[in-house]
């Protein structure tokens, strides 16, 4: 595409705003979310302004995907663009507020994750890609690397129980078997995963360690990376309960 | 003509689109040109010569349209959510009714197409570059009518049909004071992206202010050409209703 107009492409280069931004990846039963919300208690501890956000979770679009899901007519293209949809109004409302504030913002999950899985679905590499360009570079990205037994075992044994239809990639018709079908599904997501990790230069932990130990190592990393990181101070405390009642989000009903 | 279908930039991976065989046909136009009316008289037109037709329309799509009109609602929206909730829709619509459509020979007239969402996004952003990039999955259409208008007349006839609105007075971009000064600031910047992409993308441009009579000649003139040879290559005749003679019928 020619045009006179420069590119306003973000993701690839350090965002210039004060705060922090830490995101976590990893295919579902690599335990990055655990650690994630470890993270964040030590963090507030310390007296950190920390605001937590997670992938798919905006109002905006958080019923058609269910709509979507339920009537099974998303396509790996609509699928991939209502994640992106979710991203942009999350990054809007969650994300560069509260960085543009000097907060430390953690993320479960990230454009990586959509990378990682649309690919696996189909759908161009370049393309979501360039979807995602408008998104702010993590000052640190995670990935938790896990082998794929580890991930079921975890998963079957825990609280979930039971693998859910899309984790699973059973829109992909690969397997009839659910745990066949995420074995499958998952494993062309780990290696996807694996291209991602060189390509972005992501933090790869040992998933398979014992949950302190993994801990550890995170927190040394982060340590590091906040060294010249100065905290906005005055503010109250925890409040990311409250932070945008006023503004009024839209809800969707 | 003659390199088979298209994608605008990436396309579907999944998808090759060279057995799309019928016409993709777009009405491009700011709101309140009348675009619908002359659609739906295109494809009585169409109809009557035999020709098979759907037609699909902005934020139309079982998937989207409540969901777009929700987050309408709601007065903070940026332009990356928006623009993505039109290609959501947009996708949706291009999978499920116009790429089979299509494959079956149809003709398909698109009431607005990819084009308003450039013209929407740039609007806002000033970076034409992404938002063509996010529409690369979509299929270069065979024609685009652009009905032109100038914000003026444009405000006039509003005013006397609907009235204007929130969205349609770009009022999330905070350009006038008031409903009409946003209204017709808003709509003169749209109007001039399309001027731009006019030109880029060779779209066929007739004034709208014309007689309706005269705009409908234009759009039928436009779109004879491409269904001849349409027909040659294996364009869907579907019977013509009893009592009514297909000008073209006799092959």
């Amino acid at each position: 595409m020619t045009s006179p107009a420069p590119r306003l492409v973000t993701f690839g280069q350090p965002h210039p705003f004060p705060g922090k931004l830490i995101i976590v990846e990893g295919i579902d039963g690599s335990g990055k979310s655990t650690q994630l919300l470890l993270l964040q208690k030590w963090l507030e501890a310390q007296g950190f302004n920390v605001f937590f956000t997670e992938w798919n979770s905006s109002d905006l679009v958080k019923e058609t995907t269910k709509k979507g899901k339920k009537t099974k007519s998303l396509t790996p293209t609509t699928f991939s663009l209502l994640h992106a949809t979710d991203f942009a109004s999350r990054l809007y409302h969650h994300i560069l507020p509260p960085l543009k504030a000097g907060m430390i913002v953690l993320a479960d999950r990230y454009a990586y994750t959509a990378f990682a899985r649309d690919a696996v679905r189909g759908v161009s590499r370049s393309w979501v890609r360039k979807l995602y360009s408008f998104g702010v570079q993590p000052d640190l990205a995670f990935y938790f690397k896990v082998p794929i037994d580890t991930a079921i075992a975890r998963l079957l044994g825990g609280t979930r129980g039971q693998f859910k239809y899309y984790e699973a990639g059973m829109d992909m018709g690969i397997s009839q078997d659910v745990t066949e079908s995420f074995r499958i599904f998952q494993t062309r997501i780990l290696s996807e995963y694996d291209k991602i990790v060189d390509e972005y230069h992501l933090t790869v932990l040992d998933a398979t360690k014992e949950i302190e130990e993994q801990q550890d190592d995170m927190r040394a990393v982060v340590t590091k990376a906040l060294d010249h990181y100065k905290p906005k101070r005055g503010g109250y405390g925890k409040r990311s309960a409250v932070f945008w009642r006023r503004f009024g989000i839209p809800q969707s009903e | 003509m003659g390199k088979g279908r298209q994608y605008f930039g990436d396309g579907l991976a999944y998808l090759n689109p060279s057995d799309l065989k019928g016409k993709l046909i777009v009405i491009e136009g700011t709101d309140g040109v009348g675009r619908s009316t002359h659609i739906e008289l295109l494809q009585e037109w169409l109809e009557v010569q035999g020709y098979g037709v759907i037609t699909t329309g902005w934020t139309r799509s079982s998937l989207m349209s409540k969901t777009i009109d929700i987050a309408k609602q709601g007065n903070i929206l940026d332009h990356w959510s928006l623009s993505l909730l039109y290609a959501t829709d947009f996708a949706d619509r291009l999978e499920h009714q116009i790429i089979p459509a299509l494959r079956s020979g149809f003709v398909v007239l698109a009431d607005r197409y990819i084009y308003t969402a450039f013209a929407r996004d740039t609007v806002r952003s000033g970076d034409p570059a992404w938002i063509r990039d996010v529409f690369g999955f979509a299929l270069v259409p065979d024609l685009v009518c652009y009905l032109r208008i100038d914000a003026d007349t444009l405000a006039l006839r509003v005013l006397e049909s609907n009235g204007m609105n929130y969205w349609e007075s770009g009022m999330d971009m905070r350009v006038g004071t008031d409903l009409y000064d946003s209204f017709k600031k808003y709509q003169a910047q749209l109007i001039e992206e399309f001027d731009k992409m006019a030109e880029e993308f060779k779209f066929e441009v007739v004034d709208a202010r014309k007689s309706f009579e005269e705009i409908q000649e234009f759009l039928r003139a436009k779109i004879q050409p491409l269904l001849r040879n349409g027909r040659n290559r294996g364009l869907t005749r579907v019977p013509a209703p009893a009592g009514v003679e297909a000008s073209t019928e006799g092959s």
